[in-house]
């Protein structure tokens, strides 16, 4: 990490700091971003295509070099990324991509513990391509989690695992979290994934936050409530988008029901 | 147009029918079909010699081709021959692999090795390997030496092009990935390179045994004084058909049999792989 932790506090797991970044001369992607995170806070990041979120997390993960910008990012020693696709290697079974890179005693126990723990237990021979893609998808949770991170970066995970599966995933990100503590900051354009996972939910716009909301919902969250709706509603009008309720009633109780 | 199949006793209690289409695909294979060709043209050989249509002299019977060979094994030179030729084989075939493969590691992995390594190996692969023996000769004279490096060099060309190839067909994700979990530099390449180039390399490998069996037979036909080749070379002198045949089929061997390695090989580390193939 280019960044040092030296000058950390325990008040803030991440701290971002007049943030600049930008692709081409015309304009910046991030425009001055400040951010905190404090240790085991949940922040999930919304924003329109474009609004400089992916620039953000590939900032905070290292992974933005020759990317022209300056600012001051402070991140934790141990981070972990969680992709969009699962990147397992296709040449490692199971419990090799989940240690690979790791060096402590006893490895491969804890590798097995931590499939055991996204419910993978006894998968460890598994090839990848033999798993479903929301397996893939928890492997690579436990790839992540077995580092025990205290910065958990998570590039819309759930993005390309139908809607089914991304509800279980939900409940088995939260459980985990609940565990292990690490701050997260968690990359998606599902306001509603954003409202039920996050202990507060941040808009990017035109590379700086532009609405940042605690979440004070307890920890049964339930679209039928109508503080979550409120929320929504709130959250979607920040994205630009006007949401009618009436007309997608018949759907949303269907994802009530696919919930319960 | 699909036509409606009824089967004209239904069969049982199950009713199937099904409309089915005409096949234009060659249909299921044939057991062991690789081998009829193979019978037939050996029942053609025993045929024509059994008559008389073929003269001895060009093509020997195949059941003396069986008597010369029991002879030359009994006598010791078939397999004191096949040692010798199999070690050169095998030596040079493993110097061109190590190079080729540390060479396309190396060219893979850094720009500046690239832009030192590539190049010259290019123009090396437009020249035929052994349009270099003459100068070989002169550096390294007619012994074994000159032989195996002839060989190395036929190989290391289709390996480093393979693996190179297979190296630089590596998703950029996965060097992502590999920086995200701090892998060292040594790691990534024994974890990520190595085995993601694993697929280019193998069929380089292929190309490499036919290259390495063509070298070893053109060595060992110019100079040499021992070897499968020096063996075929005498009897050519002498008109001895039948030990050419021999020496014929046993090359032929030496081929199948480093194919099958390769094959097996590929089996082995492949494996990962071998789910979406079948």
């Amino acid at each position: 990490m280019a960044s040092h932790t030296g000058e950390l506090k325990l008040d803030a797991a991440v701290r971002v700091q007049a943030l600049h970044r930008s692709f081409n001369e015309a304009g910046g992607v991030l425009n001055g971003l400040d951010l905190d995170i404090a240790p085991g806070e949940f922040v999930a990041l919304l924003g329109r295509s474009g609004s400089g979120k992916s620039t953000l997390l590939r900032a905070l993960a290292g992974l933005d070099r020759g990317v022209a910008g300056h600012g001051r990012i402070a991140v934790p020693e141990r981070v972990s990324v969680v992709f969009q696709d699962s990147r397992l290697l296709p040449w490692k079974r199971l419990l090799d991509n989940v240690v690979l890179g790791l060096r402590v005693p006893g490895a491969a126990e804890r590798g097995s513990q931590t499939l055991a723990e996204v419910g993978l237990a006894g998968r460890e021979k598994a090839w990848p391509h033999e798993l479903s893609g929301g397996e893939q998808q928890r492997a690579s949770l436990a790839r992540s989690l077995v580092r025990e991170p205290q910065l958990l970066l998570a590039d819309e995970p759930f993005g390309a695992l139908d809607a089914l599966t991304r509800i279980r995933m939900h409940t088995l990100l939260r459980r985990l979290c609940e565990v292990h503590r690490p701050a997260v900051l968690l990359v998606t354009h599902d306001v509603d994934e954003a409202i039920v996972l996050a202990d507060r939910v941040i808009v990017l716009d035109d590379g700086v936050v532009r609405h940042d909301a605690r979440i004070d919902l307890g920890t049964r969250r339930s679209q039928a409530d109508p503080a979550f709706a409120r929320l929504r509603a709130e959250l979607l009008h920040e994205l630009g988008v006007e949401d009618d309720h009436d007309a997608v009633r018949g759907r949303s109780t269907l994802d009530e029901r696919a919930a319960s | 147009m699909a036509t409606l199949a009824t089967p004209a006793r239904p069969v049982a209690a199950t009713e199937d029918v099904r409309p089915v289409r005409r096949r234009l695909g060659p249909g299921a294979p044939i057991r062991f079909g690789g081998l009829i060709g193979i019978a037939a043209l050996l029942g053609a050989w025993v045929v024509g010699s059994a008559t008389g249509l073929l003269d001895p002299r060009n093509l020997t019977e195949p059941w003396t081709v069986v008597a010369t060979a029991g002879t030359l094994v009994e006598n010791g030179r078939l397999q004191e021959s096949l040692v010798t030729s199999g070690v050169r084989a095998a030596l040079g075939l493993g110097l061109g692999v190590a190079v080729g493969t540390v060479l396309a590691v190396v060219s893979g992995l850094s720009r500046i090795g690239e832009s030192l390594i590539d190049g010259p190996i290019q123009v090396k692969r437009s020249i035929p390997t052994l349009a270099l023996i003459p100068l070989l000769i002169l550096w390294l004279g007619i012994g074994e030496p000159m032989k195996v490096i002839t060989i190395a060099l036929a190989v290391f060309v289709p390996i480093y092009i393979h693996t190179h190839n297979g190296l630089r067909s590596i998703e950029g994700r996965y060097a992502e990935l590999a920086e995200t979990l701090g892998v060292s530099r040594a790691e990534f390449v024994r974890h990520v390179v190595l085995p993601g180039a694993m697929p280019g390399f193998l069929l380089g490998l292929r190309f490499a045994v036919t290259s390495s069996l063509l070298a070893l037979v053109v060595v060992e036909v110019i100079n040499a004084t021992s070897g499968i080749g020096h063996m075929i070379t005498l009897a050519s002198n002498y008109g001895q058909t039948d030990i050419i045949v021999v020496g014929l089929v046993v090359y032929a061997l030496l081929g199948v049999t480093a194919d099958a390695a390769v094959r097996l090989i590929e089996r082995k580390a492949l494996s990962w792989r071998r789910t979406l193939a079948s």
